[in-house]
């Protein structure tokens, strides 16, 4: 098959491509087999270090104070995002000045700060001293967040929407608000959705830095661990795996539950909404 | 807030280090990044696989782990980089040209496909089509999802807080503990310092997108 | 929370049953001291004071720090803190009949120990906590029950000899802190981390030249690695280590004090030193005198 960078190849180039293959398996085998072999000298394969990941009472940690804080953080602050994005979203587009410009300079400022920045604020403000506490505050920044990601998701995502639409809905009579919820938002929310599944992913890495408030989770645990057992390796390499386990899973459902909404047919691209958008 | 505004220049030397860490990742992320994309479009499968493989796996990852892995797991390696300034680009630069790379991809996917074939029939290598028919284009399209990248690599920054190096979100810790009364100030100044970086960074893409804008 | 993780801990005991090659990590068992728990300690104390409704309630909220061996340390699998901190809460805690498995363990960091107190969301606070004139405006804080020191924590044979030698070196302590504070003030390059531990595993692998913070601290990690790590200097500033309490209550000063002497007497500060700090090999020190409670 032709690809847009090469043709199909001849016989002499795929043996050359056979070729240059075979050379990079090397070297990357090379590279594998090299960290392996530090990690072997550096005695980082004894059984101490490893351990705590086959110790009950730690798995149980790891699974319960770690894995499962970190899933419900992510589970609250998608679903609580969702619905602030498309409130911002939808205002962002209101024809009234007075609510655009404030949810525009709303999104704007989430956007902007960092979140780890955002999440210090919200616990030393509203966290501690009788406040919403440590889980709460990463869930709150988590939020404000992702709605303002989300908001411009939202927003891009019914501007890809063909105008016949809507001005075929408003042609038939029907109102503002009708024309943005029957005809705009569902057809809008099926081309979102590439987007929104990245941006939960984002929400379930981003958990990891409420370690540095003291909220729960797998990078919380981990630290815990290794700073009893002095094994940073090992522990990283344990915690790591869940995460990408975690996202891996994360990812796959949400493809499924796509594929059940649209179909298998393609959706809408909204060219604003590439691979980038979510870091 | 006196004590902010009195010790400006510590705010300011904080800022310069974040900035610094945010250009030299920004370069070297884009090195690897565009690397990375050629693997993963390239012909060579086992390239391509590893690209993918890599890409997944950074992905999935959070930073902190990232950083992590390079400040604290890596020197048990013997691995260890005693600059405080190279491995803090390094972790960033692991994480972001991940993303580099797929907005990159997605810039050659855009590439209509009769362009490739054009350069082809003029018998271009595919270094030569690359270079001078597919890169100037992709280039273009990638300017919006490269932007975005970068507008996040600049608030990635802030996770070398807790990696001994003394960016902003490191100063306001250090101005938010001495002067518990002022927090909320001194947020806000920390945080307009962030969004005069993002706005340059969006203003920047946006005007690049305007000079190389082509009918197609 | 607690009956899942009984519930959890079952299934797991079964599963260490089920699987021979399980591992034991952290099983080592911890060292405590036990204490006398007074009985009905409610009847020592006058009507209307804060100790008072404490005993009658059988329970007691303390915060404490989780990630400073030695001093306040909680291992992840573990509901309970260790250090010389919770011990003191401990006795603090029998003197008012309620027995350590009552205690109710909130973990502190720096910045959040005054705020936690204010609001009564906890009821002491023993997290390494120095005493200060500028903290006694917003809390109450009695002891000191432990005297140390900012000090310098370096691998052996480095050239920092004291607080004088480390200008221009990488200097390694908790991002936020107010010992790095000190060592920026005295010119050195600070290096901000999340832990201690993380700050002497940089010292070990040679990324900083020094560590510094409470002497208390790096005497315990100094004798972890005796081979290694040394501390040097002279302390370059005094930290007395008090209980937090809540300025609203300010009967609990002579409560505290009292509580603090009588362990002094009864060798119980010693036996908690012993098991706590001691144990790196640290001699025990005399107690430190108490501050005087203001009427």
């Amino acid at each position: 098959m032709s690809s847009v960078l090469f043709d199909n190849p001849g016989p002499r180039t795929r043996a050359r491509h056979k070729v240059y293959s075979a050379a990079a398996a090397v070297a990357l085998v090379l590279v594998v087999a090299g960290l392996v072999w530090l990690m072997y000298v550096n005695g980082q394969f004894a059984y101490e270090l490893w351990e705590p990941f086959l110790t009950p009472a730690y798995i149980e940690v790891m699974l319960v104070d770690g894995l499962l804080k970190t899933l419900q953080m992510a589970f609250f602050s998608v679903i609580f995002a969702l619905g602030l994005g498309l409130v911002l979203g939808v205002a962002k587009m209101s024809d009234h000045a007075w609510v655009r410009w404030p949810s525009w300079g709303i999104v704007e400022f989430f956007r902007a700060v960092p979140l780890l920045l955002l999440i210090i604020f919200i616990f030393f403000t509203f966290g501690t001293g009788g406040g919403i506490g440590s889980f709460w505050s990463v869930v709150l920044g988590l939020t404000l967040y992702n709605g303002a990601v989300l908001a411009e998701v939202f927003r891009a995502g019914v501007n890809a929407v063909p105008h016949g639409q809507a001005e075929a809905a408003y042609a038939i009579g029907m109102r503002k608000s009708q024309v943005m919820n029957v005809v705009l938002l569902p057809q809008a929310v099926k081309i979102m959705l590439p987007a929104i599944i990245s941006q939960m992913v984002v929400a379930l890495k981003d958990t990891s830095l409420g370690f540095y408030i003291l909220a729960p989770g797998l990078t919380a645990v981990g630290k815990l661990i290794y700073t009893e057992f002095r094994n940073p390796l090992p522990t990283a390499i344990v915690v790591t795996s869940l995460y990408v386990a975690a996202n891996l899973v994360l990812s796959l459902i949400a493809t499924r539950v796509q594929r059940r909404l649209v179909g298998e047919q393609k959706a809408l691209e909204a060219p604003d909404m590439a691979a980038g958008s979510a870091v | 807030m006196d004590d902010v505004f009195s010790n400006f220049d510590l705010v300011l030397k904080a800022f310069a280090l974040t900035i610094e860490l945010l250009v030299v990742s920004a370069l070297t992320s884009l090195v690897l990044g565009t690397l990375l994309a050629a693997f993963r479009v390239g012909p060579i499968s086992v390239l391509a696989k590893a690209g993918t493989l890599y890409v997944n796996l950074v992905r999935n990852t959070p930073l902190l782990m990232i950083f992590i892995f390079v400040f604290i797991a890596m020197p048990e390696l013997e691995l260890n980089i005693e600059n405080f300034f190279v491995k803090g680009c390094l972790a960033l630069t692991v994480y972001t040209s991940a993303f580099v790379c797929e907005a990159i991809r997605s810039g050659i996917n855009s590439v209509s496909l009769g362009q490739a074939e054009a350069s082809r029939a003029v018998g271009f290598t595919f270094v030569q089509s690359m270079r001078h028919v597919i890169l100037p284009q992709a280039l273009r399209a990638v300017v919006p999802p490269l932007a975005s990248v970068l507008i996040a690599l600049a608030k990635n920054t802030s996770v070398a807080a807790a990696f001994g190096l003394l960016e902003a979100t490191a100063r306001m810790r250090y101005f938010t503990n001495n002067n518990a009364d002022a927090r909320p100030e001194i947020f806000i100044t920390f945080a307009i310092g962030y969004i005069i970086i993002v706005e340059v960074l969006s203003a920047g893409a946006i005007g690049l997108e305007r000079r190389w804008k082509v009918a197609r | 929370m607690r009956f899942k993780r009984t519930k959890a801990l079952l299934v797991a005991a079964g599963l260490t049953l089920a699987v021979a090659a399980c591992g034991e990590a952290g099983t080592g068992g911890s060292e405590s001291v036990d204490v006398e728990v007074t009985e009905n300690a409610a009847e020592n104390f006058e009507d209307g004071t804060r100790m008072k409704e404490l005993a009658e309630s059988g329970e007691i909220t303390i915060g404490v720090k989780y990630d400073q061996p030695g001093i306040g340390f909680k291992s992840a699998a573990s509901d309970t803190p260790e250090g010389i901190d919770p011990e003191m809460g401990k006795i603090l805690a029998a003197s008012l009949g309620i027995a350590p498995e009552d205690i109710t363990w909130k973990e502190t960091i720096s910045d959040n120990r005054e705020p936690f107190l204010q609001s009564g969301e906890v009821d002491l606070v023993i997290a390494s906590y120095s005493i200060t004139d500028e903290r006694r405006q917003i809390v109450g804080q009695a002891g000191p029950y432990y005297v140390t020191g900012q000090q310098l924590l370096v691998k052996k044979g480095s050239d920092i000899k004291s607080v004088d030698d480390i200008k221009g070196q990488e200097v390694c302590s908790v991002t936020g802190s107010t010992s790095l504070d000190n060592v920026e003030a005295k010119g050195a390059n600070p290096r901000g981390f999340d832990t201690y531990s993380e700050c002497r595993d940089q010292v070990l692998n040679g990324t900083v030249e020094a560590m510094t913070t409470d002497g208390a601290i790096l005497l315990g990690y100094a004798a972890e690695d005796p081979e290694e790590l040394e501390v040097v200097g002279e302390p370059f500033s005094e930290e007395r280590y008090g209980v937090g309490y809540s300025k609203d209550y300010p009967e609990m000063c002579q409560w505290i004090s009292d509580t603090l002497q009588e362990s002094y007497d009864n060798g119980k500060w010693a036996e908690a030193f012993e098991a706590t700090l001691g144990k790196s090999g640290v001699e025990t020190p005399e107690p430190p005198a108490l501050d005087p409670c203001k009427a």
